[in-house]
């Protein structure tokens, strides 16, 4: 077969292949070593199948590309939809990126329940991929809350200390989140007779909704809320350290660098691609928000003595300025905000691998227990400040591209949301270097530390991919904003004709 | 106002069409005779097992003759009994519930030393009330119905005779139940004064073609009550955690679940075929209070039962959203929605009643605590019962709650809704915590599990198998529940149904 001819499958293909993977995991025998191959193997297949999507997708397009629709119940009107453009596309690739590497950093530090821990992980991965390709908003519903029971258990079964409070209070917020997104999307349904996001967009371009104006905020805000909880936006971000400090390091990889792509990926698909002139409306105190998270992650991170805590701040702060992208409604700050969470998908799960590393030699994360750990480890540190200065936003990685894009659109939109947005990479300097410098320079403040032993190859493995595309993305970020650009173009229309609206007459 | 009856059929005997449209209910009445007659002249050890399987032939005996009864479809014994799409599938539903209870209590029986032959006979004639009730659209028989199924209830909550606490249950769930009937005859009552009729076809004519007397008002909101206590709704809920508690864990599994199936079938008849519009707000308020209710009870529970108990009470709010809702959608979702509730809520309560050994000793949240290193299929089994009561994709239990908050967006049910997605998102947290007991948990004291015996092991396959196809393909179902819902309310020219008993009886001749 042509390449062509794999395309209507290869959605599908790319979804479902970690499921499939995780149920026959079920019959395995608990050998943990087969295990541990087996889901090696079947994270790698997926992300060689998702890396059909960016070869043979069509830039330049604006349309969602590698459709499938097929009925899927017939009243009510329910569709699986699945398409990716260049927005999703990527989340998807970042996905089945970082998959492979979580299993790899668990090769080792996974020693229980060996069995439910990949069948998790590979369910988790489905849900996600699920996620960001469904265009059906009852299929994007059905993944979204997908997602929740395997990360709940991955880190109630397999976290630290407090991993039971950590677990149920990201089930409880995340859901309570949601059920306003399902009752809105239940409204969409029952005014509009589907639940195709193509299909909805256009009945409200169009303005053939009934009712729609008067309700048209609150839909805003349901769906707002949703994705705010998983950002997490500034005050309700409270589950994220928590959930992050208590699971274990493949959780909070891909909690950091997927799931909460999800909240953001959701604000630029869904509350910018139906209710455009809403999001005009609310960005200024969206904005608001996203300033505050941006500055005060960046400070509650500053002073704690938790590293992975402070990896889990620095995630709120970043985040802040996805949204801070997203709602400046400029194509520099769109752009922006898309490789920020690319960005950050990469660099924040390279810094949570690299935390887990140093947790399981130590079995702590305060950085106070370390100190000058530059010399028994080198390569362990040299690999730890590439991504660390990825993340803080050096030229030539791929941090400064999106805060640099982001930043500018907030010029754009507004210099005081610039000024205000580009203190945060002076923060996030501070922060990151600062925790840098005390744990690995100076003299070697705990005996202890001394015979900690340096990356061992599987941890080589995980790591450097991350390092490699950081400095990949910094240098020619075109290969990525090449199929991300049109489609930011395409999301922002519908908001740029508000502005025009309101403007004209 | 006296309606006059269609006097052809005053006259007639029942004829072999009539027969046919209860034969489910003949089935399970003969077997259920097999059984106690069988009963007494068996010895103990040989009659446990002999007469469950008499039991379970049945029961499937019935869910055969439930072919037979949807290919005559129409009216029959002078108009009190109806057999549709509608009454089909509650058919259906009870008695597979009844299936798998007997095939569930098994096991059960033998460890509680419980003497089986009334047991298995109590059950099949219970499913013959709540059969008799999803099919019958006369309110004197929908009561005899209801008496049936009742009477077989209270003796069954009793049957752990000589626990305190089983006594206790029953003689509760009797002198309440018998109160809660009084109100539902009491309405038929002021219905048939109000209307001049008890036929409930005949009485939705009778109110369509004029204002709705303040009577007949009354008499829906009084059997509502009467309803409201069988399927558990608030305020007419206080029993349910006390009877939940004492009464066995089988027979929990069949009380939530079939009789409530049953008495929602005929509430759906009374709400939407009698059509009183202002029991909207009752309901409404109903609904809300139970959801609400359920909920925070269930949050402060450590007895697994109990728990549970609370649980269906916000089911049961979450069921009567629908009855808010118009009539076509609301009917389908209510009709999947029992269907769900029914598949998952079985399986969740047969695995606790294998869980709790003799003399039910383990049902407390911390006997689950380390269940899932344990007993691992059994833990994941439990868990995705759990997760469909939650409400979790690929669940029956997430399409259904579903439909139902869909049904009431149509109906432009707003904040109801947004009560029901709150309540949702807050129930979400007790089912949780006993995944977490189960999953994050060491056990700290030694719980005994036995190994799962193949009577309930098909049991849980059964209702895990329902539970996730209804998650999975939930079309055909809906479906059906959708074209039986239109044939329900939308019962075309009043003369149709009549004229097509003629047909049937002329062709029979």
């Amino acid at each position: 077969m042509t390449a062509g001819a794999w395309s209507p499958y290869i959605l599908t293909l790319v979804t479902f292949a970690p499921l499939l993977g995780g149920l026959l995991l079920i019959l395995f025998p608990r050998r943990d070593r087969d295990i541990r191959v087996f889901a090696l193997v079947v994270t790698l297949l997926t992300f060689v199948l998702s890396l059909h999507l960016p070869v043979y997708f069509l830039r330049g397009q604006t349309d969602f590309q590698y459709q499938v629709d097929k009925q899927w119940v017939s009243t009510p009107n329910i569709h699986y939809h699945m398409g990716v453009d260049g927005i999703s596309l990527w989340l998807v690739v970042l996905t089945t990126f970082l998959t492979p590497l979580c299993v790899l950093i668990s090769w080792k530090s996974i020693h229980g329940r060996v069995k439910e821990f990949f069948i998790l992980l590979l369910i988790l991965e489905t849900a996600l991929i699920g996620v960001f390709t469904s265009l059906d908003l009852f299929l994007f519903y059905f993944f979204w809350e997908a997602t929740l029971i395997p990360m709940a258990l991955l880190i109630g079964i397999f976290g630290h200390e407090r991993k039971v409070y950590a677990a149920v209070k990201f089930f409880m917020y995340t859901m309570i989140g949601s059920v306003f997104m399902l009752a809105a999307i239940l409204w969409l349904y029952a005014h509009t007779g589907s639940f195709d996001f193509v299909e909805i967009r256009d009945q409200i371009m169009s303005g053939t909704v009934p009712k729609f104006p008067a309700a048209a905020q609150w839909l805003f805000l349901g769906f707002f809320l949703a994705f705010a909880v998983k950002v997490p936006l500034f005050p309700f971000h409270t589950w994220l350290p928590d959930a992050h400090v208590e699971a274990p390091t493949a959780g909070s990889v891909l909690l950091a660098g997927v799931l909460l792509k999800m909240g953001t990926y959701g604000l630029l698909r869904f509350n910018l691609g139906l209710f455009p002139e809403q999001s005009r409306q609310n960005a200024p105190w969206v904005m608001t928000l996203a300033l505050i998270g941006i500055i005060y992650g960046a400070l509650v991170a500053m002073v704690q003595p938790n590293m992975k805590k402070l990896i889990a701040y620095s995630s709120v702060s970043h985040l802040g300025f996805v949204v801070l992208g997203i709602f400046s409604f400029t194509q520099a700050g769109l752009n922006g905000a898309m490789f920020v969470m690319l960005a950050h998908g990469i660099s924040t799960g390279g810094l949570f691998m690299l935390a887990g590393i140093l947790h399981e030699r130590r079995h702590t994360y305060e950085i106070s227990e370390f100190g000058g750990l530059a010399s028994p480890m080198p390569v362990y540190a040299a690999s730890y400040l590439v991504i660390v200065l990825a993340s803080v936003g050096l030229p030539l990685l791929n941090g400064f591209i999106g805060e640099f894009l982001v930043l500018s659109g907030a010029f754009q939109d507004k210099a005081v949301y610039g000024i205000l947005g580009a203190t945060g990479i002076i923060w996030s300097a501070i922060y990151l270097l600062w925790m840098y410098q005390r744990v690995f320079f100076g003299k070697v403040a705990h005996p202890v530390n001394n015979s900690l032993s340096d990356l061992s190859g599987f941890e080589k493995v995980a790591i450097w991919p991350c390092a490699a595309v950081a400095l990949v993305m910094g240098v020619a970020p075109i290969l990525w904003l090449a199929a991300i650009d049109p489609a930011v173009q395409a999301a922002l229309t519908p908001v740029a004709g508000v502005a025009s609206r309101v403007v004209a007459p | 106002m006296i309606a006059t009856h269609a006097p052809a059929f005053s006259q007639t005997l029942p004829q072999s069409a009539d027969y046919i449209r209860i034969l489910p209910e003949i089935i399970l009445s003969v077997f259920g005779m097999i059984v106690m007659v069988l009963e007494p002249l068996l010895d103990e050890e040989t009659g446990q097992r002999l007469l469950g399987l008499i039991a379970l032939v049945g029961t499937l005996a019935a869910l055969g003759a439930t072919w037979f009864m949807a290919q005559a479809p129409g009216l029959a014994f002078w108009n009190m009994v109806q057999v549709d799409g509608f009454s089909v599938f509650f058919h259906v539903l009870i008695i597979a519930i009844a299936a798998v209870v007997i095939l569930s209590s098994y096991e059960y029986m033998a460890v509680q030393r419980i003497r089986a032959g009334e047991y298995y006979a109590l059950i099949l004639f219970g499913a013959v009330g709540m059969a008799l009730m999803s099919s019958a659209i006369e309110l004197v028989l929908i009561f005899i119905a209801l008496e049936i199924s009742s009477i077989s209830s209270y003796v069954l909550a009793g049957f752990r005779r000589n626990e305190a606490s089983s006594a206790e249950s029953s003689l509760k769930y009797f002198l309440l139940g018998s109160f809660a009937t009084a109100f539902f005859l009491y309405g038929v009552a002021l219905m048939f004064g109000a209307t001049g009729s008890t036929n409930i076809d005949q009485i939705g004519r009778t109110l369509v073609t004029g204002p709705i007397p303040l009577l007949a008002f009354v008499a829906v909101a009084f059997m509502f009550v009467g309803l409201g206590f069988k399927v558990a709704a608030a305020p007419f809920h206080i029993w349910t955690p006390d009877v939940y508690e004492g009464a066995p864990a089988p027979v929990v599994g069949f009380m939530s679940t079939a009789p409530k199936a049953a008495a929602f079938a005929v509430l759906l008849r009374v709400v939407f075929v009698v059509n009183v519009h202002d029991i909207f707000w009752v309901i409404w308020i109903s609904a809300a209070l139970s959801m609400t209710l359920g909920n925070l009870g269930a949050l402060v529970q450590s007895n697994v039962k109990r728990l549970l108990a609370y649980s269906s009470i916000a089911h049961a709010g979450y069921l009567l959203m629908a009855f808010a809702a118009t009539p076509a959608l609301g009917t389908s979702a209510a009709m999947f929605y029992t269907a769900a509730y029914a598949a998952m809520n079985l399986g969740a309560f047969a695995v606790v009643s294998h869980f709790a050994n003799s003399g039910e000793r383990y049902v407390t949240l911390e006997d689950y605590e380390g269940l899932g290193r344990s007993s691992p299929l059994l833990a994941a089994t439990l868990t995705i019962f759990l997760l469909s009561l939650i409400g979790i994709p690929m669940t029956g239990g997430f399409f259904a709650k579903f439909y139902v908050f869909s049904a009431a967006v149509k109906a432009n049910l707003i904040w109801l809704t947004i009560i029901g997605v709150l309540n949702s998102g807050v129930g979400a947290y007790y089912y949780l915590r006993i995944i977490v007991m189960m999953y994050m948990r060491e056990s700290r004291k030694e719980v005994p599990v036995t190994r799962v015996p193949i009577p309930l092991g098909l049991a849980l396959a059964a209702c895990l198998a329902a539970t996730l196809y209804l998650g999975i393909f939930p079309n055909s179902v809906l479906q059906y529940a959708q074209d039986s819902a239109w044939q329900l309310v939308q019962p075309g020219p009043p003369e149709t149904p009549v004229s097509a008993l003629v047909s049937t009886l002329s062709e029979s001749r």
